[in-house]
């Protein structure tokens, strides 16, 4: 069966040849404008003066675009109505794009864009989360709050408190393939859309609404993403509004995609937060009572914020029971880029926050961190308490009330801390450390639990549709979309398991809003689960009728009737899987189906914090070990082992490609990859030359990753569990291995803001010297 | 300008090509040849990086910040042409399959091409020759085993003919307008040292690895362009009397395998300077005309005491490196004057260079220290200390000099040179480090090469898991 084997990518040999097409590469019509903004250079105030003479005269204009130009305000927004495409007066941010110019070339574009004279009135900008607060600036009316239990008075009367802050950056996807669309104007008025996107249905309602037409007149295909990451579950809206606005406008195919400064400038990245955090604990570093207050900065418009925010509330426990727990959280509304979705969706930031707690505790007790994490870990799944006789399930709930049925964490921590030898490393560390002035390790292991759904519970569905041909071969179309992650691979394995025939036989075919409509972005971790349980449906109604169809005209059980091996097995009759599709044909059975999926089981208010978001929960644990410099700060990871948990991986190569990349991308957003904006507002680091995500020679030198091999509880494709933002947590293990480090070096709790910089571990050595 | 160069086998002839057109532009959107991706446009992620050949072998380059007149006489491998002709795949390309190497695919191409590079050349240090490729969703680890299980592969038969640039092409185009390639390319220092007096407001184009991202970033139109990879005199490595005189065309791996031995600690600053695509092109004189005050090469020339050869016409001065740095973007230089080489005088090896970064490969210096001090029975005889990062030129620290020369080299005498960093440098703060960070990492430095003597271990390269 195809499920379960470690097939390659279904287009890796396109990619190694520079065969795999991504939008840029798409050939397109000579007469193809080509779009660039132009961008606001300021963060906030009005525009009292817009020339565009200049710009209009440059080499290859053929058309310019300002806000009253537009054949309506193009909103931009996935969620709130608040983002035009072009500012009209108000600037709110610097990089706002401000007007539009066709060209006819790239270059052309960008050249003509530069050259806009524009006059400023410029206003005091809010910046920073200080600045938002000050300013009572936010999305919502006031913080959220949700709370379980009396977290005041238990940490109150706990033996022991510790509190603090910690700030964490946020990140840029750096997709290695920039945001890019194409629109190509159709008969009667209709557009066809190509765009690197996680949405295909969203580029379409974006579209249709911008441009006044149905959703039926608006196509939108997508073959792959160079990269997503999030950053291309909303982000790519504009560049598709803005090239069907101009394909409506001229009749003429449009091009856009951003250079890479400009898509740092205008685009979303992740929150960054401030968690301030109080907390009683008792001796053992059991937690009693948490009050977890975390503050975002969600940037000029409320995109996807209020989710991320919640999920970052999701997950202020990760893997720890907390008995009594308060939670704040406050959108901030500030004068920089939206921050938007990107791997984990707050999560990590949440999950971060918690860790801090952890280690923060230990600390202060000066037990092992691991000891103190053990010990607020969730009940195992399964434990039993005998009371009074009867035997009742130990029920633990999370701070939003979801029982945790399914924690492996304590089997998992166990396993992976006698594959790395943690104990005896830790011991090989403080000697080592004790004899080594200016160099010093730090070893740490951090868990990872990851709720599982989208916490908009109606996202939670699934389209396919799937063609059997009478020659055998078979066509397959989802609404998820490929970004690297190999979601059509695995599919394709779904696919081709239930028709019983080899991968090959099931062509992969671009996501297509007219094929599969009304689904949702490629998000959440949730492609393969909502699409492989679609696709699936699909091939099962398919099936079914073949096996009557083939059964009735032998008169056999239906049921018994076996596609694998590439035959269909009826009785004493093997037929290949062509002949079969082929008798059906001849039979005038249809042989296409949709397919159609929506997860079980949820249930969420997320007003009142209150019911079950997730399905399930993905589980992971990861150990690292570095070496720090404490004259400049400088660090190399030396070691990381990680133990992940998939379920029944249906691609156990790809998912271990998630999993050693997402830690990697998870390591690079708590130590390199550093945003840092000016007073002015301005984004200072724009760029790779200045931005720095980790290169080749970053990877830990013993990188060792395996797979827990156990069945989701939840009845998900073949029992496989979500990999695509789980582990991005396990980069936390390096950010403790270098609080760790730190720790080495004074009495003092290091107190390590992210990203650890090392500007910022130098300046944590001097803090723990006192 | 008109030029010739070999794309995957064949031979390409241009008429009237704007000097200042990018390979990457003209593959994608005059050729139709998409393979080749542009995933940053200056240089940094790799996406782009091609294969080019000449008589001195093959190197991967950048294809964003090539300019095609660099290409003149040389052949390019893209992507497209990697595999045989009967359509066999390269080693490297099928190992990146069968070790799950790709994943969103985009920077593929360019990792495919870094690794047959260094696949032919049978450079196995993949660290290194992959430093200048990003990729954003493998983590590494799956091209890392990727490059190791092809090492063992042959080169395939297609790239393992020598290179021999068919002479008549290169003829063709030179003697076609022969004029005009004089006018812009130069092939010897006399004749550069003519023309670009003749047009001091010509811009030199050495590597183009700055001077590309002026065009691709800065969007700047350069007016005149003059190349300067046709004056082979330029390129010329020597030993003197007065020591290695290093010509300003000498590109950066060219720097790299020459200090191996004489300063090592230069060559490992190298090794992190830029990428290989960027060594391969960047040149040794471009670093130090350019002016930069975070450049890489002026530090340990400064601290080495180098000194460089300046030409106007036939007329040649030259003045210790430090001399040259007058102020931010200011250089001692008059109009239509080049660098033409820099010369390291021979001594022995005590140099100690330490480059900060916030990554440590590919990354621009937060600060560069270079350090070369003799340390006589205990006692410092002589210093010379330069710094990149700590001032608005590459500068040396003439006032901690002054307090370490002839004091004993122990803990208390740097304590005493304590305020002298502050007369030296006052930093700035910007998105690489702060002023308080930078002036506290080189008082480190300082403290690191201390304690280097004393045997401690300060070196987190060196330390094994």
């Amino acid at each position: 069966m195809s499920v379960a084997k470690p097939l390659p990518h279904d287009a890796a040999r396109l990619h190694v040849t520079g065969a795999a097409r991504y939008v840029d590469d798409i050939p397109l019509p000579a007469n193809t404008l080509h779009l660039a903004f132009g961008l606001s250079q300021i963060a906030a105030g009005t525009v009292t003066a817009l020339d565009l003479n200049a710009v209009r005269r440059a080499p290859g204009v053929q058309g310019v675009w300002t806000a009253a130009d537009l054949p309506s305000d193009c909103d931009c927004s996935p969620s709130a109505h608040d983002e035009p495409l072009l500012a009209g007066d108000t600037i709110l941010y610097l990089g706002q794009p401000l007007f539009l110019v066709a060209a006819t070339c790239h270059l052309a574009a960008r050249h003509a864009a530069a050259r806009a004279l524009v006059t400023y009135e410029e206003t005091d900008a809010i910046l920073t989360i200080d600045d938002a607060l000050a300013a009572e600036s936010r999305f919502e009316d006031g913080p959220v709050v949700w709370s379980r239990g009396d977290a005041e008075a238990a940490i109150a009367d706990a033996p022991h408190r510790v509190n603090g802050v910690i700030e964490m950056g946020g990140q840029e996807h750096f997709y290695l393939e920039g945001q890019t669309a194409a629109a190509l104007p159709q008969e009667g008025g209709d557009m066809l859309v190509h765009a690197s996107t996680q949405h295909p249905t969203e580029i379409q309602h974006k579209v249709a609404d911008a441009l006044g037409l149905p959703m039926h007149a608006v196509r939108v295909e997508t073959r792959r993403m160079g990269g997503g990451f999030g950053g291309k579950e909303s982000q790519g809206n504009a560049l598709a509004i803005a090239c069907a606005v101009v394909a409506q406008a001229t009749g003429r195919p449009a091009k856009m995609r951003y250079d890479r400064d400009d898509d740092f400038l205008i685009t979303g990245k992740r929150h960054d937060f401030r968690i301030a955090y109080r907390a009683g604990f008792d001796d053992a570093g059991r937690v009693l009572g948490v009050d977890i207050v975390q503050m975002a900065r969600c940037g000029w418009a409320q995109d996807l914020s209020l989710p991320v925010c919640d999920r970052a509330m999701l997950h202020a426990d990760n893997a720890y029971h907390l008995p009594a727990v308060r939670l704040e959280s406050h959108r901030l509304r500030t004068n920089t880029q939206s921050a938007t979705a990107f791997r984990g969706f707050g999560g990590p930031q949440g999950m971060l926050g918690i860790e801090r707690v952890m280690d923060h505790i230990a600390h202060s007790l000066g037990r092992d961190p691991l000891e103190v994490r053990r010990a607020n870990y969730y009940a195992a799944a399964r434990v039993e308490r005998v009371e009074g006789g009867i035997s009742t399930k130990k029920k633990q709930l999370t701070p939003y009330g979801m029982e945790v049925s399914d924690f492996i964490l304590h089997e998992m921590t166990e396993a992976l801390a006698d594959r790395c030898d943690y104990a005896a490393r830790r011991a090989r560390v403080a000697e080592w450390n004790a004899a080594h002035p200016v160099l010093k390790r730090g070893i740490a292991l951090t868990p990872v639990k990851f709720g599982i759904s989208f916490t908009l519970t109606h996202l939670n569905q699934a389209g396919a549709l799937v063609h059997v041909y009478q020659d055998g071969s078979i066509a397959m179309n989802h609404g998820g979309t490929e970004m690297g992650q190999g979601l059509f691979q695995k599919v394709a394995q779904v696919a081709a398991a239930s028709f019983g025939v080899e991968i090959g036989v099931v062509k992969i075919t671009a996501t297509d809003t007219a094929k599969v409509p009304n689904t949702s972005a490629t998000a959440a971790s949730s492609g393969s689960d909502l699409n492989g349980m679609a696709v699936k449906a699909a091939c099962d109604t398919i099936r079914a009728r073949m096996a009557a169809h083939l059964a009735a005209e032998r008169q056999a059980d239906p049921g018994a009737v076996q596609f694998e091996d590439g035959r269909v097995v009826i009785g004493s009759d093997v037929l290949s899987f062509a002949e079969a599709a082929q008798a059906c044909y001849q039979g005038r059975v249809s042989l296409s189906a949709t397919g159609f999926y929506k997860t079980p089981k949820l249930s969420w208010d997320r007003k009142r914090g209150a019911g079950r978001p997730f399905l399930y929960f993905a589980y992971g644990a990861a150990c690292s070990e570095v070496v720090l410099d404490t004259l400049t700060g400088e660090n190399r990871i030396l070691a990381t082992h990680i133990l992940h948990d998939c379920g029944r991986s249906l691609n156990p190569a790809l998912d271990m490609g998630q999993i050693e990349g997402g830690f990697v991308q998870g390591a690079g957003w708590l130590t390199t990859e550093e945003l840092v904006w000016d007073a002015r507002g301005r984004l200072r680091t724009h760029a790779p030359s200045t931005y720095k995500i980790p290169a080749c020679s970053d990877r830990p030198q013993v990188f060792d990753v395996m797979l827990w091999d156990a069945e989701n509880r939840e009845e998900t494709i073949y029992r496989s569990k979500a990999v695509g933002e789980p582990p991005f947590m396990l980069g936390m293990s390096v950010f403790h291995a270098l609080s760790d480090a730190v720790a080495a070096c004074g009495p003092g709790y290091p107190a390590l803001d992210a990203p650890a910089t090392p500007e910022r571990l130098l300046a944590a050595v001097r803090r723990v010297r006192g | 300008m008109d030029l010739t160069f070999l794309l995957n086998g064949e031979s390409v002839s241009l008429q009237d090509v704007d000097p200042t057109v990018t390979l990457l532009d003209w593959l994608r959107e005059t050729r139709g040849l998409t393979g080749t991706k542009e995933g940053c446009n200056e240089g940094d992620c790799g996406a782009c990086t091609v294969m080019v050949r000449d008589s001195a072998g093959a190197r991967a380059l950048n294809a964003c910040i090539l300019f095609l007149p660099q290409l003149h006489g040389k052949a390019v491998h893209t992507v497209e042409g990697l595999a045989a002709p009967d359509g066999t795949l390269h080693p490297v390309q099928e190992a990146m399959i069968a070790h799950h190497g790709s994943q969103c695919g985009f920077c593929t191409p360019g990792f495919v091409m870094s690794m047959a590079v260094a696949h032919l050349n049978g450079d196995t240090g993949h660290d290194d020759a992959l430093a200048g490729n990003l990729c954003r969703c493998t983590g590494y680890a799956p091209i890392l085993r990727a490059a190791r299980a092809a090492e063992a592969e042959p080169v395939p038969e297609h790239l393992t003919r020598s290179f021999i640039f068919p002479e008549i092409l290169e003829h063709d185009a030179d003697t076609a307008r022969p004029a005009e390639w004089q006018g812009a390319a130069p092939t010897s220092a006399d004749a550069l040292a003519e023309l670009y007096a003749r047009h001091p407001d010509a811009t030199l184009v050495a590597g183009a690895t700055d001077v590309g991202l002026w065009v691709t970033k800065q969007l700047r139109d350069l007016g005149r362009v003059i190349f300067l990879n046709r004056c082979d005199d330029l390129q010329r490595i020597e030993e003197t009397d007065a020591g290695l005189r290093i010509g300003a065309g000498v590109t950066m791996d060219r720097v790299l395998a020459v200090m191996g031995a004489k300063h090592p600690s230069y060559a490992e600053l190298i090794r992190r300077y830029g990428s290989a695509q960027v060594r391969a092109a960047a040149t040794i004189g471009g670093n130090i005309a350019n002016g930069s005050p975070i450049g890489d090469n002026p530090p340990p020339l400064i601290a080495l005491g180098a000194i460089l050869h300046l030409r106007f016409r036939q007329a040649r001065r030259e003045m210790p490196l430090e001399d040259f740095f007058l102020d931010y973007g200011k250089q001692d230089r008059f109009p239509g004057e080049f660098v033409e080489a820099v010369t390291i005088p021979s001594q022995p090896d005590r140099l100690r260079v330490y480059k900060l970064s916030k990554r440590f490969d590919q990354d621009i210096s937060a600060v560069c220290g270079a350090f070369n001090l003799t340390v006589e029975e205990g006692r410092i005889a002589a210093a010379r200390i330069a710094f990149g990062g700590m001032a608005g030129t590459p500068k040396r620290a003439l006032h901690v000099e002054a307090a370490l020369i002839g004091k004993p080299w122990s803990e208390d005498t740097l304590i005493a040179a304590w305020a002298a960093w502050e007369q030296d440098f006052t930093p700035l703060s910007d998105m690489r480090a702060s002023a308080e960070y930078r002036l506290a990492a080189a008082r480190n430095m300082l403290s690191r090469c201390l304690l280097q003597d004393l045997g401690a271990a300060t070196n987190v390269l060196e330390v094994q898991p």
